[in-house]
């Protein structure tokens, strides 16, 4: 039981630091780019920007989805001891 | 970082530890989280029309996960869940009416946040005498040898039978819920009365639909809280929509906000495995008092906190 918790606490923060990492890379190379893309869209076409807004949390959603699950996939077997 | 939509400024990293502490609670038991990401988003200087519509967008990202998670579990009933997007919206739409025809009175904010106190301690105030008179039960009942683990017991399930019989057609079948035959308008009213409450009072109003679900139709504590994430995705989508017609979401905000969320809900629907109904029900109970206690002390100072 205790061997347990132990793995799940290993797989958690390898999980987050691996995480951590993609997110930091996420930030600079994809919010910078459409941080003015979106500032125009919400200045000049609002309908538009409200679709893309929603189409971005959506998408976003799935894909950190999958990827979180990938991670404890990945992560679990080379964490665990015995 | 500067955030140019909104035009704020804030340390991302506050926002993502904010979304990873909201995406544990959506995860855990089903909600959205707006009582305590509102106030966040207040006091970090992002304007009150943006902490309204931000927050909904980033509940949506929150939900997909924590949803996706849950149906993994078996904790999603489908059909449930598509019935009552219907009643929500109606819901949402009736609420935002009467907020509406308050804003022609002078009492608006304190009208709305005392119904909120009233309503959250209320909640918080049932759900205590519930699941302390359940757990008790369940004490009892294993000490005399009949207790069975598997099942989601409830010291107040005469209520859910009471409405399982209401006789007005059309009647449909839960088999995911485990409900034989319940009234299709008693699923509306329940749905319409959470959307009401998110409509009237901001956020996703997980804090009544969760419990409506249980103790109302009856549905089991761990597919009330998937169920309800699911319809979440769907009336916090139609939220975000026309909050954004309307200016008030900065969706990079909400974006990054989402990468903490979506984590942390991981790690609380995968928390639920490990947890009873009651037990779910009973955690549960912190969350409208401290909606309550932050609403009070924005009424008290004058400070808006939703």
């Amino acid at each position: 039981m205790r061997r347990d918790v132990e793995n799940s606490l290993r797989s958690f923060f390898v999980e987050l630091v691996v995480y951590a990492a993609l997110v930091a890379g996420y930030y600079f190379l994809v919010l910078h780019f459409l941080g003015t893309w979106l500032e125009q869209l919400f200045r000049n076409e609002r309908r538009v920007y409200a679709f893309v807004a929603l189409a971005l949390i959506l998408g976003q959603g799935l894909v950190l989805e999958v990827l979180t699950r990938l991670l404890l996939t990945w992560i679990k077997p080379h964490t665990e001891d015995g | 970082m500067t955030f140019p939509i909104s035009g704020v400024h804030i340390n991302p990293i506050y926002l993502i530890a904010v979304g990873f502490v909201v995406g544990i609670l959506g995860g855990f038991f089903g909600v959205g989280g707006s009582f305590l990401a509102g106030p966040a988003l207040f006091v970090a200087g992002v304007p009150m029309n943006f902490v309204v519509g931000t927050d909904l967008a980033h509940i949506v990202g929150k939900s997909i996960v924590a949803a996706r998670k849950h149906r993994t579990l078996g904790n999603i009933d489908i059909k449930l869940g598509l019935i009552m997007v219907a009643g929500t919206i109606a819901g949402v739409e009736a609420g935002a009416q009467a907020i509406q025809a308050l804003k022609r009175t002078a009492h608006m904010d304190s009208v709305v946040g005392l119904s909120f106190v009233v309503i959250l301690l209320g909640v918080s105030g049932f759900m205590t005498w519930e699941s302390v008179k359940t757990l008790r039960g369940q004490r009892r009942a294993r000490a005399a040898g009949r207790h069975s683990s598997r099942r989601d017991h409830s010291a107040v399930a005469f209520i859910a039978r009471a409405v399982h019989r209401i006789n007005l057609p059309p009647h449909i079948r839960l088999p995911v819920s485990g409900i034989a035959r319940a009234s299709l308008w008693a699923i509306l009213l329940v749905a319409f009365i959470g959307g009401f409450f998110s409509g009237f009072l901001g956020g996703g109003a997980g804090y009544i639909r969760m419990p409506c679900l249980v103790y109302l139709l009856g549905i089991p504590t761990h597919i009330a809280v998937g169920t309800d994430l699911f319809e979440i995705i769907i009336s916090a989508s139609y939220g975000t929509i026309t909050h954004a017609f309307k200016g008030n979401v900065d969706i990079l905000i909400a974006l990054v906000m989402h990468t903490g969320a979506a984590i942390g809900a991981q790690i609380g629907a995968t928390l639920t495995q490990y947890f009873g109904g009651p037990r779910i029900r009973l955690a549960f109970i912190p969350l409208p008092l401290l909606g309550a206690a932050l609403m009070i002390y924005g009424l008290v100072t004058g400070h808006p906190t939703k």
